[in-house]
């Protein structure tokens, strides 16, 4: 994976450059903003960090799949994973966003709840949860939202076939 | 305010345990038991309850008609929006997410289209990002007109809905002379807008903003001075500034609560750092600061529209990168390459440079933001929505906790929830 922090005209050396961080968590820029790469294991502890430093909210928390796209870029030390979790913060003081990737192994698609810091995120988890099948540990409903309760996979994964099933109308043939 | 009042205020609201978590099985279960008088009783509301504002469900316990607590049950309207942004061209995309907030159409447009620029590092010319704001807050004015006229119905004001429809009706109509639809208009696109504004759409702007104070100064003889209107939304389904921030609630909610926060003017986008304007906040956060605030709004909403109107500068729409806009109409007839190009425009689309973004904007309802990941071709990898009324409608709750089920109906419509944008 490529490392997006070489900028300016210095850029014949990446290597001497050290990558940045921020709260001991590699930083990157993405079109002027900020994102921060965090894993699984240190995601929990970041968000109570961020979260003093005056992140008061979670305003945005949703998954990509990654089966089919390997054009992303994330920086040296970041194993990709077919999934992520994306979530984004905001500090109203300082007028600041900042945007955390986790990654997320299909094998263990599980991530830690954010419910209790940020009870916020409740149903954007249970959103992520129905769309992509990635199970937030210590969330205190974890059922489908947007889909009926009695439905099987996860219809935002790329290897979902969209336009198959005729929900409406059963047993008549798919138009598609 | 500390971190430790924001936690303070999430682990207050889960002590008061508001939200109901039970699976629909579960409640169907409980319904066929045969419930002792002094238990509490779980009914459903909606989805087919006109005071639901489309298709809302929400599970109540009652304890008697007080309610104790309430579970949301969204998804009768979800298509699937985002799936379907990832089979569209990023031109078609408009046509999409248009479709999510249909009170406030343009803004999911808008965030949408800032995303794209965002990605392709193109910035477009003063006059569309003019005629962008003109739009848009024309839009702001007719969504919060149709919270005064629903939200009118609701408390059993049956007229105030025949007139806040009647303004919006107004405000629907100078949408439709620019766009040429009342809704669902696809007219601000990745690149500009799809059309220039026509002739004569000054005196329409000025008729529009020469009409409306005559009319909500007859909306606050008839609601704001009517003692059973203000008893009604008085002291109800209040909330903290706090609990906002830890629930991620945004918008009027949570202007009224008095924190002071708008998009618009603390994190500019657009040309909104050149315009005069007051960002309006409550002091108790009560149905009735929820209803005060949109309709100070419009107020704003109406002076933002004014400066537009002063400063509309001259030039171009749309940007006038080949890469992005198809060519003139006048071309095609004279150069086979136009032609050629507009065809692989209009069919292949334009490819989007490899990356990601996210680009929030202020919508009626709060933060609309839009989430995009490009993999380099000319359709979104990811189009991820990030729909306000999806997330305010978690402290519906937490607002009806403790209140009677008529009350109810009067949080639902303050929140002023869209359904179409919570399923999409």
């Amino acid at each position: 994976m490529t490392d997006i922090d070489a900028q300016g005209g210095e850029a014949d050396t990446p290597a001497e450059i050290a990558p940045e961080t921020l709260f001991d968590t590699l930083l990157t820029r993405s079109h002027g903003q900020l994102v921060v790469h965090p894993t699984r294991e240190t995601y929990s502890a970041l968000l109570a960090t961020l979260h003093a430093a005056g992140y008061h909210s979670v305003i945005d928390l949703c998954g990509v799949d990654y089966l089919t796209n390997d054009s992303r870029q994330l920086p040296a030390g970041i194993e990709p994973e077919r999934f992520e979790v994306v979530v984004n913060l905001i500090n109203h003081r300082e007028r600041a966003r900042l945007r955390l990737r986790v990654q997320v192994p299909e094998t263990d698609a599980v991530f830690p709840s954010a419910f209790n810091l940020y009870p916020g995120t409740e149903a954007m988890e249970r959103e992520t949860f129905d769309m992509f099948g990635i199970a937030f540990e210590g969330h205190p409903d974890l059922t489908r939202i947007l889909m009926p309760e009695d439905w099987i996979g996860h219809p935002l994964r790329k290897d979902y076939d969209s336009g198959r099933i005729p929900v409406q109308f059963k047993g008549a043939p798919a138009n598609r | 305010m500390t971190s430790a009042d924001v936690v303070a205020a999430g682990e207050r609201l889960r002590e008061l345990g508001a939200v109901l978590r039970l699976s629909e099985n579960d409640a169907l279960a409980a319904e066929r038991e045969q419930v002792p008088d002094d238990e509490t009783m779980i009914i459903n509301m909606g989805p087919q309850h006109p005071s639901t504002h489309g298709v809302l469900r929400l599970m109540l316990e009652l304890q008697g008609e007080t309610v104790l607590r309430c579970k949301p049950i969204i998804g009768y309207l979800h298509t699937g929006m985002e799936r379907t942004g990832e089979e569209l061209t990023y031109l078609q995309g408009p046509t999409n997410v248009t479709r999510m907030d249909y009170a406030a159409p343009l803004f999911t447009e808008l965030a949408f289209s800032l995303t794209v620029e965002k990605l392709l590092d193109i910035e477009v010319p003063e006059r569309a990002i003019w005629i962008r704001m003109l739009m848009t807050e024309m839009n702001r004015i007719s969504s919060h007109l149709l919270f005064m006229a629903t939200n009118g119905m609701d408390l059993g004001a049956v007229s105030m809905m025949l007139y806040g429809w009647r303004e919006r009706e107004e405000a629907l109509r100078f949408l439709q002379e620019v766009t040429g639809l009342r809704m669902n208009h696809n007219y601000i696109r990745p690149g500009g807008v799809a059309a220039d504004l026509p002739d004569g759409w000054r005196d329409s702007v000025l008729r529009l903003l020469d009409m409306l104070p005559g009319r909500l100064a007859e909306y606050d003889t008839l609601l704001n001075q009517q003692p059973i209107f203000r008893e009604r939304l008085q002291g109800v389904g209040a909330i903290t500034a706090e609990e906002c921030l830890a629930l991620g609630v945004t918008g009027p909610i949570l202007r009224s609560t008095g924190y002071d926060w708008d998009l618009r003017r603390d994190m500019p986008y657009l040309a909104f750092d050149q315009i005069d304007f007051d960002v309006v906040v409550g002091s108790y956060g009560d149905c009735f600061d929820r209803y005060a605030i949109r309709l100070a709004e419009i107020h704003e909403s109406m002076k933002i529209v004014r400066q537009c109107l002063e400063k509309m500068p001259k030039g171009d729409y749309r940007i006038q990168d080949k890469k992005v806009t198809p060519p003139p109409r006048a071309r095609i007839d004279e150069s086979m390459e136009a032609l050629i190009h507009h065809f692989k425009i209009f069919t292949e689309g334009f490819k989007v440079p490899e990356g990601e973004a996210y680009v929030s904007i202020e919508s009626p309802r709060g933060e609309l933001g839009c989430y995009i990941v490009s993999d380099g071709s000319s359709k979104p990898y990811r189009m991820h929505v990030r729909a306000p009324s999806f997330v305010n409608l978690q402290s519906l709750p937490h607002l009806m906790h403790g209140s009677l089920v008529a009350d109810a109906v009067a949080i639902i419509s303050s929140v002023d929830p869209i359904l179409g944008e919570v399923d999409r």
